[in-house]
């Protein structure tokens, strides 16, 4: 008891110690975007010099950019002007209780599984002292310290462990790269990052952490992660829960960068608000992902479920610069009424003996549009290198659409690329078949479509896993018979 | 049990069944046959309550229940059980999954709570056993990459495992050798009871002489133009169907 009092304490008294948002007193500033509202940023979050010409570097290169309009996307005009470019301070609890709350909404968490506490969290119900979560956060925090591992905002990072931000950060993802990029990196606000030093194996998945401050993901967020030499870190981003946002763009970065023998995975279950049945009023996701295997050995890999959002422009890349080193890409992306999905990858073989293998499930159901666009591309140098890569779609009703644009550009001879491609449509067939042993349809879609995605779903952390299978089934409700 | 009353049934604006009349009491066996095309595979299709057919006229009775008004998954859990004639395949569904999900929902529509996975593999084991069906099969993902033969044993497996009390077997001896046949036959005689019935769609009087018919219909353009004890089952392997269609008035 008396431990529990204790713990209470010290949950009220430094309640965001342990999370990801420092608690800053932050006004708004105002609506638009021009180099001052840049410097404003940097001073306000009290930067260290270098992030000065980080941010104005990256503002200037985006002045110059157009939005890249290659996808298969169909993207309303989106006014740059318009949005406030200074995080807005954490928002008040929008209700006293859960009875206050969209009983829909409550009904996707139960089905999901989600716990009480977790549920209140998610639909901004005030939250009494969440002893569980915290007491595991903080003994987390504990056990990472113990084996030198840093895990902080990244405006913490800045602060604390300034010269590891400045010598990785751009690295994969350089202020250019694109035009989403290069306007995150102007107005990034916050985000995560990650450091397990040489030889340290991280003794957790990083995501129960995560996902407790989820809900509260700005709109350009950044995450950075550096694995050095011989670490492993397991890495997990986003929620199951369905997540609402003011913000209707979102423009996130995140970079990886795995010296010799360090292997990261990165798992990522993605739910924006997808709109309403018409999409409106979804969330826009133009994330730049990127990962460099720098060393030797090296691996990187992607996991992603993505079944949230309007629109989702997104591809998690690996760039294989290290000999013998290993990218991959599993992906489940999930469309449904008019949503709209272009996501893919990106495998760039430098190093020699590297290798990488693609592995991506299209699912479209409604009118939605769903696209596959990967880059396989193996340079002179990168002799024996090897990818694989399997892009399969399945249609649910002839109302949707599949399309897969694979690009491949092999530099040598002892190279070896192959590419497998399948569309295909639920069956009624299926359907009836285990209608007929006493499953109803409902289940039934949602047990096709997961075998369908197993082979990606079995690369994700195990209670994600089951997380994941069951949103698919969910975001799938009603969309056959 | 059933009593199909003049059923007529089209698709895309084509009849195939008019006109079907069956009485199937418990404890029974119905064999069903009749040329290829005849809608025996129809008749089954709708009493197990596959959409794409239109139902023009005619009530079925299932246990006192209007049939047509139940859901697909309704009818399996209140006992009807169709051995598919074409069972599918469904990739990265484990076999085990699929088959304790369906063992569930009958439990769940009984009353029953369901089973742990540990009582299920149990149960699956007994059940493996009565139609000596392969470890390694039950292991794969639902009839993925089994042979014919393999896929049709499945079938009576499940049928094991579900406890129907009206099955419907399509043709359930197609595909099968002459081993797995007596197996498979031997295995739907193990669960039979007076209070459950068997409809047996088959071309061949060979799975007869194991499941022995109490009735014996011929199907024909969509209509039973003869019934009879067994001994009618040995007269068409004898002599065909062409007598049949000229009683009937068709130019053979
Ligand atoms: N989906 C469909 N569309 C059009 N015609 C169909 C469809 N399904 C069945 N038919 C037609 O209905 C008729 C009866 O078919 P059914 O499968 O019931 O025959 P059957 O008696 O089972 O034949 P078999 O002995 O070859 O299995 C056939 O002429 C078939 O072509
Ligand atoms: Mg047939």
């Amino acid at each position: 008891m008396e431990e529990q009092d204790k713990l209470l304490n010290e949950v009220t008294q430094r309640e965001y110690q342990y999370g990801f948002y420092t608690d800053i007193e932050m006004d708004i500033i105002e609506k638009g975007l021009n180099e001052d509202v840049v410097r404003t940023i940097w001073e306000k979050k009290n930067e260290p010099d270098f992030m000065l010409e980080f941010r104005l570097n990256a503002y200037r290169k985006w002045l110059k950019m157009e939005m890249p309009d290659w996808a298969y996307l169909k993207i309303p005009p989106i006014d740059f002007q318009a949005i406030s470019y200074f995080a807005a301070p954490k928002k008040k609890p929008q209700y006293e209780s859960l009875d206050e709350v969209d009983p829909e909404l409550l009904e996707t968490f139960n089905k999901l599984g989600i716990p009480l506490e977790e549920q209140k969290h998610l639909a901004g119900v005030a939250v009494d002292a969440v002893i569980d979560s915290v007491s595991v956060k903080t003994t987390f925090k504990e056990t990472l310290a113990e084996k030198g591992i840093i895990f902080c905002s990244f405006s913490e990072a800045l602060q604390e462990h300034p010269d590891l931000v400045k010598k990785y950060i751009g690295m994969a993802v350089p202020v250019g790269d694109n035009y989403f990029a290069a306007l995150n990196s102007a107005v990034f606000s916050d985000g995560s990052f990650c450091y397990i030093p040489k030889g340290v194996r991280c003794p957790m998945e990083l995501s129960t952490y995560f996902r407790i401050n989820a809900a509260n993901t700005g709109q350009f967020e950044r995450t950075l992660i550096v694995a050095d030499e011989g670490s492993y870190v397991s890495y997990l981003e986003g929620c199951t829960a369905p997540m609402r946002d003011e913000n209707q763009l979102h423009a996130a970065v995140v970079e990886i960068i795995a010296l010799d023998n360090a292997e990261v995975k990165y798992s990522t279950v993605q739910n924006w608000y997808p709109g309403d049945k018409d999409g409106k009023g979804g969330i826009y996701n133009f994330v730049t992902k990127r990962g460099v295997c720098r060393g030797v050995s090296s691996k990187i890999s992607w996991t992603q479920v993505e079944t949230g959002s309007a629109i989702t422009w997104k591809y998690p890349s690996c760039i294989l610069l290290g000999d013998n080193s290993v990218g991959e890409f599993y992906s489940v992306a999930l469309t449904n009424h008019h949503q709209q999905a272009d996501t893919g990858t990106k495998m760039i073989h430098i190093g020699k003996n590297t290798k990488s293998t693609i592995v991506s499930k299209g699912i479209s159901a409604g009118v939605s549009d769903n696209s596959y666009r990967g880059l396989v591309k193996v340079l002179p140098g990168a002799v024996n290198s090897r990818n694989f890569s399997q892009c399969d779609s399945l249609l649910m009703g002839d109302k949707c659409g599949a399309h897969t644009f694979p690009y491949i550009e092999v530099g040598n001879k002892s190279s070896i690329v192959e590419h497998e491609a399948t569309t295909s449509k639920i069956g009624e067939d299926q359907i009836f078949y285990c209608n007929q042993r006493g499953i109803s349809t409902e289940d039934a879609i949602g047990m096709i479509v997961n075998g369908y995605a197993r082979e990606v779903l079995n690369k994700l952390p195990m209670e994600f896993a089951v997380e994941a299978q069951k949103l698919l089934a969910i975001s799938l409700e009603g969309s056959v018979g | 049990m059933l009593s199909i009353k003049n059923l007529c049934v089209s698709i895309e604006g084509k009849e195939i069944l008019n006109g079907i009349n069956l009485e199937i009491k418990p404890g029974e066996i119905h064999a069903i046959m009749g040329p290829n095309g005849s809608g025996k595979s129809t008749l089954a299709n709708v009493l197990a309550g596959r959409e794409d057919y239109e139902i023009t006229a005619g009530e079925i009775t299932y246990m006192g229940e209007d049939l047509m008004e139940m859901a697909p998954e309704d009818r399996a859990r209140k006992g009807i059980f169709l051995s598919f004639q074409y069972p599918v395949e469904i990739p990265g569904v484990p076999m085990v999954n699929f088959l304790k999900t369906a063992v569930n929902e009958h439990r769940k529509f009984k009353g029953e709570k369901p089973l742990t996975a540990g009582e299920f593999l149990k149960v699956m084991r007994e059940k493996k056993a009565l139609v000596e069906m392969d470890t390694e099969l039950t292991n794969r993902s639902v009839n993925e990459g089994f042979s014919g033969g393999e896929k049709k044993k499945n079938e009576i497996f499940q049928m094991a495992l579900l406890e129907p009390k009206l099955s419907i077997l399509d043709e359930t001896d197609s595909g099968l050798d002459i081993d797995a046949l007596r197996t498979v036959a031997h295995g739907v005689n193990a669960l039979r009871s007076k209070d459950n019935a068997t409809i047996v769609v088959t071309h061949y009087q060979r799975l007869l002489d194991y499941i022995v018919p109490d009735h014996v219909h011929v199907l024909l353009k969509g209509r039973i133009v003869k019934s009879a004890g067994k001994e009618l089952a040995l007269e068409l392997e004898e002599k065909g169907y062409d007598w049949i269609k000229k009683e009937n008035g068709e130019q053979v």
